[in-house]
């Protein structure tokens, strides 16, 4: 549905994207993870037919970004990282305005945005503008809908939004992906890379990697230590000052702990910490989560 | 409902919903119609001047009776010497002073001849000439019917009459200078600034992206601020017909025409703004600083173009504006009709074609 091929593309000596290559299959929900500057945004207005790469092909349903931009940008739905409606405008005037705009009308597509639709229903009077983060994207995500697209493109659309509304915000988008249409979403947040069928990792306009979450920490090829004591503090300082030790840091109430050599049992780990007195301590083996597969492969890629 | 209308309808949501665009569409343009209406203007009206009058007879009388019953001056008091002239002066209020010799009438009687001092406050040079001008007219209109027939053998009198301004009112070039002016800058910046707005909050990527086609988005935008204009042009005409008596004595019907085609040419003018500009504070800088300032000085408004030097006098030729004034002047004060003004409007039509090409092929279909 989505080919992306060895594409490149600089804002004046800039490079904000690196040679990058993927493929988005039909009714695949796809991730592009990474932080902030790792060039996901200009991939996205590349296939919006927004910008234009200086290097490479690609190519939405079929259709070239470049030459067939008009063909394009009737069959994809677009939400903009930042809100993009207009704030002077109530929910349904913004709504009615994006389904004229695409020949279409509410009643027509209202099956398809009903799900979402009808949590912001209430306040359809209200001023776009008005309205809270997580109501403001649900409208968004409505006009983005609207047209009935093939392909949905979402720009960080969980940045900036509480905790409950990102998750009912994934909820939906799940279902959408039930109704067949293929999705595109960037995030910084490495959590909710796990709900992606597949996502690449990106880092300064390159793909570290590119595979379903599950895999990705399959096959992490180091061993993961955690850590804990009452001075969390000095104990990762501790990590850190240790030759054996490759990086440590803090994740949630732990250390998370990459050892020089992946041999190197919890207890070991346990004894050093002992030595320098660190008291209740915890330490044991862990499964990598994909917050740790992306900070192992950032330092890789750095050195 | 198609594309277009859907997009036209949001446009004026936008315009209703905004105070500010409210204010500045309809009553800017009202208050500086008032202000320049009455306040700049070129006539004296209740000049304040001083008379020495050292003879006190019955003519010295006669002429500042005169002098005082023409509305153009008012007395502001007598002096006793010539040295309260200065003083006077100095004072500020008093802008002219007139002193008549001694013996006048006497000496007028018998020499044929008898003088008058007119001392003109000229700090400000135009006025002086005019307080001066207007002082001598009188007193000359006051000679010759009293006396000028019998005294002199031979004399030219000269009638002068002003054609189409009668009176001389200024307010009646000023009104088509303010139309001219307003309908430029309301509808340049207001088209400018609301497409740069598109442009700040994002929303002009949601409309790229969309099947909307660049003509829509721009013919979009330049119908409601068209549809607000022409109500804004009636409102000035009829503001300057009846609070200030400025004749229309050529068709409404053409009037209106040529201010509509004045009006598309400014919004064009304004779409092109904003293809250069990417924030609303650029797109009104170079509204006001790159149209308000030429238009007011360069179009003939309010300094007579013959008397620029030659540079500027063909600049102002790519002034817009000029144009349009000259045609609002003969259809208003001349009452001419098309035949007369074919050549200016062509120039205007010529303008309007060029920027909307221009605007269109410059409207970008993608961010960069």
């Amino acid at each position: 549905m989505i080919k992306v091929k060895n594409i490149s593309k600089a804002y004046n000596k800039a490079e904000a994207l690196k040679n990058i290559s993927l493929e988005v299959k039909k009714g695949e929900l796809f991730g592009l993870i990474g932080p902030d500057g790792a060039g996901k945004t200009t991939l996205m207005r590349i296939l919006m037919t927004l910008l234009i790469q200086d290097e490479g092909k690609a190519e939405m349903s079929g259709f070239d970004v470049v030459r067939d931009y008009k063909k394009i940008r009737r069959l994809v739905g677009y939400m903009p990282g930042r809100f993009s409606l207009y704030q002077d405008l109530t929910v349904e005037e913004n709504l009615e305005f994006f389904a004229t705009v695409f020949g279409t009308s509410i009643a027509e597509n209202y099956e398809l945005i009903k799900d979402i639709y009808v949590q912001i229903e209430p306040f359809k009077n209200r001023l776009a503008g008005k309205l809270s983060g997580g109501m403001k994207q649900k409208l968004a995500l409505s006009c983005a809908l609207i047209h009935k697209p093939e392909i949905l493109v979402l720009d960080e659309p969980t940045t900036g939004v509480d905790a409950v509304s990102r998750k009912e915000f994934w909820d939906m988008l799940k279902k959408l992906q039930n109704q067949g249409i293929t999705i595109l979403v960037s995030t910084p947040y490495m959590d909710e890379a796990g709900l992606c069928d597949r996502v690449a990792l990106m880092q300064k306009g390159e793909i570290l990697r590119i595979d379903s979450p599950a895999r990705i920490v399959e096959n992490y090829p180091r061993k993961l230590l955690a850590a804990r004591s009452e001075e969390m503090y000095r104990l990762i300082n501790d990590l850190r000052a240790w030759k054996k030790v490759e990086t440590a840091y803090a994740f949630g109430q732990f250390a998370h702990v990459t050892p020089v050599d992946d041999a190197m049992e919890a207890v070991e780990l346990e004894h050093y910490l002992m030595s320098k007195k660190h008291q209740k301590l915890q330490v044991f083996e862990t499964n990598p989560g994909i917050e740790d597969v992306f900070m192992g492969l950032m330092s890789e890629y750095r050195e | 409902m198609s594309r277009f209308w859907g997009f036209v309808k949001k446009e004026f949501l936008h315009i209703f919903r905004d105070v500010r665009t409210m204010i500045i569409l309809f009553g800017i343009p009202v208050a500086q119609l008032l202000l320049f209406g009455t306040v700049i203007t070129n006539e004296i009206k209740d000049a304040h001047i001083a008379i020495y009058d050292q003879s006190k007879d019955e003519v010295t009388r006669e002429i500042t009776a005169k002098l005082l019953s023409s509305s153009y001056f008012v007395l502001d008091q007598y002096l006793e010497s010539t040295e309260d002239v200065e003083a006077i002066f100095k004072k500020g209020q008093v802008k002219e002073v007139l002193i008549f010799e001694s013996n006048f009438a006497q000496t007028l009687e018998r020499e044929g001849k008898a003088n008058i001092q007119v001392i003109a406050d000229a700090s400000d040079p135009n006025m002086g000439k005019l307080l001066a001008g207007y002082t001598s007219g009188i007193i000359n209109d006051y000679m010759l019917k009293e006396m000028g027939e019998l005294k002199l053998p031979m004399q030219i009198k000269p009638e002068v009459r002003m054609y189409y301004n009668e009176s001389l009112q200024s307010v009646h070039l000023f009104v088509p200078g303010i139309m001219a002016m307003i309908l430029m800058l309301i509808s340049a910046m207001m088209t400018s600034i609301s497409i740069t707005r598109e442009k700040e909050l994002g929303t002009m990527e949601i409309l790229l992206v969309s099947p909307l086609r660049p003509v829509q988005i721009i013919l979009g935008k330049v119908a409601p601020y068209l549809a607000l204009s022409v109500i804004n042009a009636v409102i000035i005409l009829l503001i300057g017909h009846f609070a200030f008596g400025v004749p229309i004595h050529g068709s409404w019907i053409l009037l209106m025409g040529e201010s509509i085609l004045f009006i598309l040419m400014a919004l064009c003018l304004g779409i092109l703004i904003s293809s250069i500009a990417n924030s609303q504070m650029v797109a009104m800088f170079i509204s006001m600083i790159g149209l308000m300032l030429p238009t007011i000085l360069l179009s003939g408004f309010i300094f007579p173009i013959e008397n620029m030097p030659m540079p500027l006098q063909v600049l102002s030729n790519l002034m817009p504006p000029r144009w349009f004034i000259v045609i609002l002047k003969n259809i208003m004060l001349k009452g001419t009709g098309l035949l007369y003004v074919w050549k200016e409007t062509l120039i205007l039509l010529a303008m309007a074609v060029v920027f909307t090409a221009i605007a269109v092929r410059k409207f970008k279909v993608r961010l960069e």
